[in-house]
């Protein structure tokens, strides 16, 4: 790393840093490797305090590996991450942030209020056990046995831990999978009165319905990249373009990108398809400024148009995400 | 919503002292051990089950050993098999809490690594002096073991000390093995070292090719120095020889895969 005054790669002087510091989470170029398999592929993110965000995109997306970075369980392979301005072990020492997990994560032969007064005390400052058992609606079963609770409890108790530190940011990792839909009301309800205190709480989730429900803004993710950002009405909008199918001698991809203005373009041989917001004006494009003949318009549901913008090896037809009907 | 966080409330957060140890953790860990029916029978009872059927054997339990006599020395050995069987088994509980994502939870609380190792290494001591206390305790009730007060003493505290050894060997083999089958493979492993301690059957009675081959297996110092108090006659420099080369082959080796794990959880 370069350092001196005024080079960019200094990290106070920098008037960038000056919002870095403010952000909740500021991911920059982050990349993750596995040896040969790269889980993210560049994202660029700033999460400002308050926010509820939701991460969405089919399992193996990068959510998780996102996560884990943003929590300090690995590091990017390239990129930087902070969280409140700090590296994000520092965020976690000092109780910034805390984290509801996927699954596992608790200790079978402690009771649930045993759970709680034992994450409780590895804080520097934290909430009253009884407080948190109530906030999560567990304080009728604290003397339960761990492995004696139902998934739902289970999440709930994750819940319940996770807000010892009181935290500023909240990161829940796939909430609710598993439950039942009662448990996944419950466990919703419970996060949503949170919310609704200022908590700046980033979930992640393959459940189309919950980011729409929960989330005042969207990160949609497939193959480790940010392909949509913003409100659910916004993603929802460009999810739910048509699809134009026109058949396309010797068709040239980027030519019909340049074309259209489209940036959904994919081509098979002369057959081509193109997502878009604007089917219309894409429409009138290729028939007039390509030999295109055979044109199809089709409109697409919800779960379709999500899976068209997170994954394209579903077309093959290989197991695309679960959404809730 | 505020566009930017509350700086001085984030500012004024700190971090907990001694990275989150303290003794409430050790008390809630030490209430999970004596839930646990399958510890307290292999490292409490086992131990004082074998000392009742084999130190009070009247045949041979009177005779003369050093300043004492065999039950003295029966109960010694007993001693340290539940010891280090204790702390054994308490050191790879740490495979149980990673298989279970447990220790993944603890990674993102302020607890250091350095911290919970501790907390892990000092609840296998506890257990470890339970283990002693009970076989001392069942010694003292049955009058048959003999030997001066002070050796009653300094022989537990030897038995319970060297045992820490034991607690580097569990968390050694907790981190390098899957739960599912750490604890048998510890308990086999246990048993084939005691043998070769000389805790079931005395060395003497081995053939010279198995009581060489046992002079290298990794209870056999730690053995014959928690005996010497009370057997006396002269000290072998092998025996600490052993105990060092055991000590540091399981030390580095808890160590380094600690330092894997802590890299990636």
């Amino acid at each position: 790393m370069v350092t001196g005054i005024g080079t960019n790669s200094t990290r106070d002087p920098h008037p960038d840093d000056q919002v870095g510091a403010l952000c909740a989470v500021d991911l920059r170029a982050v990349r993750k490797s596995f040896g040969p398999v790269d889980a993210v592929r560049g994202i660029d993110l700033t999460i400002r305090p308050g926010e509820v965000l939701a991460f969405l995109g089919p399992n193996g997306a990068g959510k998780t590996s996102t996560i884990d970075m943003i929590l300090g369980l690995t590091q990017p392979s390239s990129g930087e991450v902070r969280v409140y301005g700090m590296p994000p072990r520092h965020a976690v020492a000092k109780g910034l942030v805390s984290a509801v997990m996927q699954t596992g994560g608790l200790l079978r032969d402690l009771t649930v209020l045993e759970s709680v007064q034992y994450i409780s005390r590895l804080f520097a400052d934290s909430r009253p056990p009884g407080e948190v058992l109530d906030r999560a609606g567990l304080t009728d079963i604290a003397d339960r046995m761990v492995g004696k609770c139902s998934g739902g409890e289970q999440q709930r108790l994750r819940f319940a831990m996770a807000l010892l530190p009181d935290p500023e940011l909240l990161i829940l990792d796939e909430p609710t999978q598993g439950m039942d839909v009662e448990g996944r009301r419950a466990f919703w309800k419970a996060i949503r009165e949170d919310a609704s205190k200022g908590r700046t709480i980033l979930f992640a989730t393959h459940y189309l319905e919950e980011a729409d429900a929960y989330a005042d803004r969207i990160v949609l993710i497939s193959k480790g990249q940010i392909v949509a950002d913003g409100t659910a009405a916004e993603v929802k909008s460009l999810a739910s373009g048509r699809t134009i199918r026109a058949t396309i001698p010797g068709a040239d991809e980027s030519e019909i990108r340049k074309i259209t203005g489209a940036a959904n373009v994919e081509v098979r041989g002369e057959t081509v398809l193109i997502r878009s917001g604007n089917s219309d004006e894409v429409a009138r494009r290729l028939l007039i400024e390509t030999s295109a003949h055979d044109l199809e318009i089709t409109s697409r549901g919800l779960e379709e148009a999500f899976i068209a913008l997170t994954g394209a090896e579903v077309h093959g037809g290989a197991v695309g995400p679960r959404i809730q009907q | 919503m505020s566009p930017i966080a509350d700086i001085g409330k984030i500012l004024e957060r700190s971090t907990p002292a001694m990275g989150g140890f303290s003794t409430a953790i050790l008390r809630l860990e030490i209430r999970r051990l004596l839930r646990n029916p399958r510890t307290m029978i292999f490292t409490l009872l086992m131990p004082v089950v074998f000392f009742l059927i084999f130190g009070l054997n009247g045949t041979y339990a009177g005779n003369r050993s050093g300043h004492g006599n065999v039950s003295a020395f029966i109960m010694i050995s007993m001693a340290l098999y539940g010891a280090v069987l204790a702390t054994s088994s308490g050191g790879a509980m740490v495979s149980i809490e990673r298989a279970s994502g447990w220790s993944r939870q603890l990674r993102v609380t302020p607890l250091s690594p350095v911290a919970y190792i501790a907390i892990k290494m000092l609840t296998a001591m506890v257990l470890g002096l339970g283990a002693v206390l009970a076989v001392y305790l069942v010694g003292v009730l049955t009058h048959k073991a003999s030997m001066p007060t002070h050796l009653w003493i300094i022989t537990a505290l030897s038995v319970w000390i060297g045992s820490v050894l034991f607690a580097a060997l569990g968390l050694f083999i907790g981190y390098l093995l899957p739960s599912e089958n750490v604890m048998q493979v510890l308990g086999f492993a246990m048993m084939l070292c005691s043998f070769g301690g000389g805790l079931f059957i005395p060395l003497s009675q081995f053939s010279s090719q198995l009581r060489t081959m046992a002079e290298f297996t990794p209870l056999y110092g730690l053995s014959q120095l928690v005996h010497y108090p009370l057997v006396g006659g002269s000290m072998d420099w092998r025996w600490v020889a052993n105990l060092i080369v055991w000590m540091a082959i399981f030390i580095s080796g808890a160590t380094w895969r600690f330092r894997r794990d802590t890299e990636r959880v």
